[in-house]
């Protein structure tokens, strides 16, 4: 904790909803950045919108998501509602060359870099086109073991300042990934280099059943910043201008060569951690309850509203938007006939090896004795 | 041509692939000032700098980490790993994320690394810095496992490893670091990757074995041909993964007979899955069951009994005996 930083502030928070949450945030503060009260006069009004649409598509693609898992549609699917100011706020400070290093949760920041939303549904659905990330998409396939991505996010924001490129990298990771090696070798090793990388930590608080008690004895994870001489910055991460506002001053930091910056941004995973998950098990339902009464999506709404920014017209308008959106991204997953078995040999090495070609023809044989078999019953 | 040890024409392919290509990085712990423990980065630094050869913290998961990140992000990556007994911080990286990061992301991404390693046994070092655990990255789709068995080979395989656009296990055997010389040439060459080769040619029995184990094994058939007038081809693998089956097999087909040497354990190394593959492929020509000699089942010991861990000359041997015998 920074206590000079000028974002300091204390934790009593009034929202603009006029719904006293100091009592439930108490606990949560202090933070470096406090939730907006005023109109942002550093945001622009184009902007807030854009964060607000990205924020509200994720939220429909991901209630969708879980519709589609309960359906049979995908396979096991690892929801995200209550983080979307995390993943969309974050994002959209960004820069088009600078990198998204995430994990399994994070496709609401891989979507708002440019990763087509079709390719995560392809991606949940088991399917290799999922993998794919076009070209000029500057985002790192997410990393399923926890905490293996930081490590790369610092030797990609290593390779940008060894060539020369103005590149910075957001890694995302969530609040039990700060009790892995990897979080400490990735923090250490992007300080003493000084790499221009941001460690984006979402505390939802719960490393699937395991609260945050069981992951650390210290009252924060930004804290943990100073052991390594890193900036480390508190945020309430469901206030969607203060995560804007601790990367978009990250990304400078990053860019200007002052080295890595600890974002811990405080948030909450209303749902399981994946559709496989019973979160009943191990957390009153009522928190989930008090989390939503600062949701990210419904206080940004608000906000623009206040702001006279947002109206029910363009609501609507928007709501429709979201639908077809969500629609197409589907039709084109489940437009798609069944993967082609052969591209298990695909991509293994650059140059099948001859044992791996004489698997394949091996392969291809079995397959057409299977089809014919078939066919024939 | 230069007379050079093994260790030595690492240094040399090392410094050569830095001059040639400026995407190579080397990074790892002690590699910088000091040259390695094993002096295989020796006046590089000072010759290339901090930037390109670099001295990490102390942390191998990092340094396998980091080097995705370098690699992907459009560097070529030489890490060090002290020993091979301290690869295992890395070991996730290396598996979850070096091997699958072409596939995971459809080749968008790719972490062609060379992850020089010393290995084995037979230096009289401390606990756990003598290891032979090849079967792990060997049994790893996506890696490629390279070792040499002399000063000439150690530098052509290098060279061919920086080129490679996939990741490298380059395991250098560190019992022959320094134990001859050979004549290296000073220009670049490459030896392939996937490629055996046949160090000695013979009729009766086929020996295949790898990296330190190579000179052992020649010395122990030459006492068997001796004893027993007979001629034994040894092949030295070079590549563990993927290995060369069309010189093996065309051997084993000639011979009728297959002995597997390897340094590691017996159980699950890398012997098995060679006297698998000979048994399915060369079944009518064989004479003999195929034979492995390995390390012991049990962990390597501290020194005073390291020599008798690894496949000793009567061992190697009696195993030639049993295949010739049976």
């Amino acid at each position: 904790m920074h206590d000079e930083s000028p974002h300091f502030a204390d934790a009593v928070i009034t929202t603009q909803t006029g719904v006293d949450t100091a009592k439930e945030t108490q606990s949560l503060g202090p933070f470096d950045i406090p939730a907006t009260i005023e109109k942002p006069e550093d945001v622009q009004d184009e902007l807030l919108i854009e964060i607000y649409r990205q924020m509200a598509l994720l939220r429909e693609f991901d209630r969708r998501s879980v519709r589609l898992q309960r359906a049979g549609r995908i396979g096991t699917y690892p929801p995200l509602e209550g983080q979307e100011a995390c993943q969309v706020a974050s994002t959209l400070a960004l820069r088009k060359a600078d990198y998204v290093v995430p994990t399994y949760r994070d496709y609401g920041a891989m979507m708002v870099h440019g990763m087509p939303m079709e390719h995560i549904l392809m991606y949940w659905n088991g399917r290799p086109e999922g993998a794919v990330i076009p070209q000029d998409v500057h985002v790192f396939p997410l990393a399923v073991p926890i905490a293996t991505q930081l490590p790369h996010a610092a030797g990609l924001a290593w390779a940008a300042k060894l060539q020369g490129r103005d590149e910075v990298s957001l890694a995302f990771f969530g609040d039990g990934a700060s009790s892995e090696g990897d979080f400490h070798e990735a923090m250490n090793f992007a300080a003493v280099f000084k790499l221009p990388v941001v460690f984006f930590c979402q505390n939802n608080q719960y490393a699937i059943s395991v609260p945050l008690s069981r992951q650390t004895a210290t009252e924060t994870i930004a804290e943990k910043a100073a052991a390594y001489g890193v900036t480390g910055v508190r945020i309430p991460g469901w206030d969607a201008v203060a995560v804007y506002r601790a990367v978009r001053d990250a990304v400078v930091r990053a860019s200007r060569g002052e080295g890595p910056t600890l974002i811990e941004a405080l948030t909450y995973r209303y749902g399981p951690h994946t559709t496989s998950d019973d979160p009943t098990k191990y957390r009153p339902l009522s928190e989930a309850e008090s989390w939503r009464e600062r949701d990210p999506v419904e206080t940004l709404r608000q906000d623009l509203n206040r702001y006279r920014l947002w109206d029910d017209a363009k609501e609507a308008e928007l709501q429709e938007w979201i639908h077809e959106t969500i629609q197409a991204a589907l039709a084109k997953m489940e437009s798609l006939g069944p993967v082609n078995p052969l591209e298990l040999f695909d991509h293994v090495y650059a140059k099948l090896p001859s044992h791996l070609e004489r698997a394949k023809a091996e392969f291809l044989t079995e397959l057409s004795h299977e089809q014919t078999k078939g066919d024939a019953q | 041509m230069t007379e050079m040890t093994l260790v030595q024409a690492v240094n040399d392919a090392l410094r050569t692939a830095l001059q040639s290509d400026d995407r190579v990085i080397l990074l790892g712990e002690d590699i910088g000032k000091n040259g390695g423990v094993f002096r295989a980065t020796e006046g590089l630094q000072a010759r290339f700098g901090e930037q390109r050869v670099v001295d990490t913290p102390l942390a191998e998961a990092g340094i396998i980490g980091t080097s995705v990140g370098l690699a992907a992000g459009g560097m070529k990556p030489i890490p060090e790993i002290q020993f091979m007994g301290f690869i295992y911080p890395g070991f996730e990286q290396i598996v979850s994320h070096v091997a699958r990061l072409r596939m995971r992301s459809r080749s968008r991404f790719t972490a062609p690394m060379v992850i020089r390693v010393p290995y084995g046994g037979r230096i009289r070092a401390p606990e756990l810095h003598s290891e032979s655990t090849e079967t792990f990255f060997a049994h790893t789709p996506g890696l490629t496992v390279v070792t040499p068995s002399n000063p000439y080979d150690a530098k052509g395989l290098l060279l061919s490893a920086v080129q490679s656009d996939d990741p490298v296990i380059f395991l250098e055997p560190m019992h022959i670091y320094r134990s001859f010389r050979q004549s290296v040439p000073e220009e670049p060459y490459i030896v392939p990757i996937g490629s055996a080769q046949i160090v000695k040619p013979g009729r009766d029995v086929t020996v295949i074995t790898w990296g330190a184990m190579v000179r052992d094994v020649l010395d122990a058939t030459a006492k068997v041909e001796a004893t027993r007038g007979i001629e034994v081809e040894v092949i030295d693998l070079r590549t563990l993964a993927p290995w060369d089956e069309e010189t093996v097999f065309a051997s084993v087909n000639k011979t009728g007979r297959a002995v597997i040497v390897h340094e590691a354990v017996l159980n699950l190394g890398l012997g098995a899955e060679l006297a698998a593959r000979i048994s399915e492929e060369c079944v009518l020509q064989l004479e003999a069951p195929v034979t492995r000699v390995g390390g012991l089942n049990v962990p390597v010991p501290l020194f005073q009994l390291e020599d008798l861990h690894a496949p000793t000359h009567a061992r190697i041997q009696r195993g030639i005996d049993k295949v010739l015998d049976f």
